[in-house]
């Protein structure tokens, strides 16, 4: 720990911020944050308000926040959010219920691994977008369909970081339970589970967060409510402020999942030495 | 003074043990041939460089790894994977993080027939032992090195085995923990009587603590000298700079140094 360092008064104190590697207090890391989405707030308000460019091009921000408490205020916003909520939990929750086991035994059985890890390390570079018109013709046009895009971008992905978060696990934690006399079947559920369950949660938060970038290419086709497709009816009226409104709003919620993920994650795992 | 020329069958019995590993379609012999006898709380130090096989040697007494040729019998059976009978400290702490001081040594009891307060007991009793009382409900996370490598041991005997196989397990620490943790391995051994196969790349670990110190030649790895240590016990710190010690090292030492260079020579080091 570098108390030397910050005990060090005044004139230094400024410089300290560029120390390689080194700490700086939480206030000063926290703020900075705000820095740059601030300025960009200002830019975006200043070349709007001076008229710089076309509304059409890019709405003021005051208008997209307006068009933020229309939505609100008519309902339509909740609607659409749970609508795509709904969806986007689903398809999370059934890519991780395949996904979690697969990838488990594919991390601690070569043999298992061998069987899925082509065919998954192939799936996973199909571009989801090209795979709609196959949804519809499998899955018709209603949630199912959506649902199944939002699962194919999750799944195969999913699966592969899981298996690498259970091989992560130290060999010797394996070894201990076998010179302990516990069977194949205990360790896995006793040990290497739980040993791999933070990095397996940490997997969970990143993947959600794709799902939510993925929920704009599942509500593509043939919906008629959800946040995707406020943006997509948006282009087609060319009512820019609904489209930045739609993308700054999913971006949000997307964040706001993280950090739920993040506190979950932080208070059910106190006890693992690598939580962030 | 210990003298371990008992006429009893040896415990650990090591029987023309070779392993070959396969390396990209190619054979490489990591131990050759390696006849050992250890006997019933003999306290023996395995030192040699890396890559001779010292490792695998102690994965194969502990059931972990499995010989190509020959065997390998504790108390005269035949070593067929891990048993109760073996206690294993690795270097890497491997300590069950999600739970504490406490569940991790009482998690080694769970196999054994003990009754509850006799489990209880053993447990109370090595968190004791190995100077963890106050900690029991502690985290690893929370623990440093030297403690964790105290639960580990604490955890490796709490169900009585009579072999304590010990991998590099003062190897992370620093210089000065490592000292205390020897000097508490010690007291430990001579209070529970256990026989102990400890490896280390450390010479003067090596020799402090053992009763017999194994230097093996590598690739392959092999025997290259058995040498008892005639040093009285109980052992401390003070040892050290006792001239027989310095005798025993330069002997070690030269030893090492040997296969050292035989390994760079051969372009492997």
């Amino acid at each position: 720990m570098s108390t030397a360092q910050s005990h060090k008064p005044g004139r230094k104190k400024s410089r300290s911020l560029f120390q390689l590697r080194q700490d700086i207090p939480d206030r000063v890391f926290f703020a900075a944050g705000f820095v740059i989405p601030v300025v960009l707030l200002l830019m975006w308000w200043l070349v709007t308000s001076l008229g710089l460019v076309k509304p059409l091009f890019l709405p003021g921000p005051l208008s997209v926040v307006g068009e933020g408490w229309r939505q609100l205020t008519e309902g339509i916003l909740f609607e659409d959010a749970s609508v795509s909520v709904y969806r986007i939990v689903v398809g999370w929750a059934v890519a991780t219920v395949v996904a979690v086991p697969v990838g488990i035994l594919m991390g601690n059985y070569r043999i298992v691994e061998g069987l899925f890890e082509p065919l998954i390390s192939t799936a996973r570079y199909m571009p989801v977008v090209a795979l709609i018109p196959l949804s519809i013709l499998w899955a018709g046009i209603g949630d199912g369909q959506k649902i199944l895009i939002l699962f194919l971008g999750t799944f195969f992905q999913q699966t592969l970081m899981i298996m690498d978060n259970v091989k992560n696990i130290d060999i010797n934690l394996i070894r201990a339970g076998q010179t302990l006399g516990f069977t194949n079947n205990e360790i896995l559920r006793r040990i290497i589970l739980p040993a791999a369950l933070p990095g397996i949660w940490d997997t969970f938060r990143i993947t959600i967060g794709w799902t939510w970038t993925y929920l704009v290419v599942a509500e593509l086709v043939a919906a008629n409510s959800g946040l995707g497709r406020r943006i997509m009816d948006a282009q087609r009226y060319l009512s820019t402020d609904t489209i930045l409104f739609g993308t700054l709003f999913i971006g949000l919620l997307g964040l706001l999942t993280d950090y739920l993920f993040k506190r979950a994650g932080k208070s059910l795992f106190k006890w693992s030495s690598q939580t962030r | 003074m210990m003298t371990s020329a008992k006429t009893a069958a040896p415990t650990i019995s090591v029987d023309g043990v070779g392993r070959n590993f396969t390396v990209s379609g190619q054979t490489l012999v990591a131990i050759e041939k390696i006849d050992l006898d250890i006997q019933q709380n003999e306290f023996v130090s395995i030192v040699g460089t890396s890559g001779c096989g010292k490792s695998t040697l102690l994965n194969m007494i502990g059931g972990l790894d499995e010989p190509t040729s020959g065997e390998i019998r504790i108390e005269g059976k035949p070593v067929d994977g891990p048993g109760r009978d073996r206690g294993f400290v690795f270097q890497t702490y491997s300590l069950f993080e999600w739970m504490t001081v406490e569940k991790n040594i009482r998690f080694a009891l769970e196999k054994s027939s003990f009754a509850r307060a006799e489990k209880d007991e053993l447990v109370a009793h090595f968190i004791q032992a190995v100077g963890l009382s106050g900690f029991e409900k502690a985290y690893p996370k929370q623990l440093s090195g030297g403690m964790k490598q105290r639960v580990a041991i604490a955890r490796a005997l709490v169900y009585k085995p009579s072999i304590l196989l010990m991998d590099e397990p003062f190897g992370a620490l620093d210089a000065q923990t490592r000292g205390m943790m020897q000097e508490l391995l010690l007291k430990i051994w001579e209070d529970h009587k256990v026989t102990v196969v400890f490896i280390t790349h450390d010479v003067d670990e090596a020799i402090f603590l053992a009763d017999r110190v194994i230097v093996l030649a590598s690739r392959p790895g092999r025997i290259k000298k058995d040498m008892r240590i005639e040093l009285d016990r109980p052992r401390s710190y003070e040892v050290l700079t006792d001239p027989k010690f310095a005798a025993y090292k330069r002997e070690v030492l030269t030893d090492i140094r040997e296969e050292t260079l035989k390994a760079l020579s051969a372009g492997q080091g």
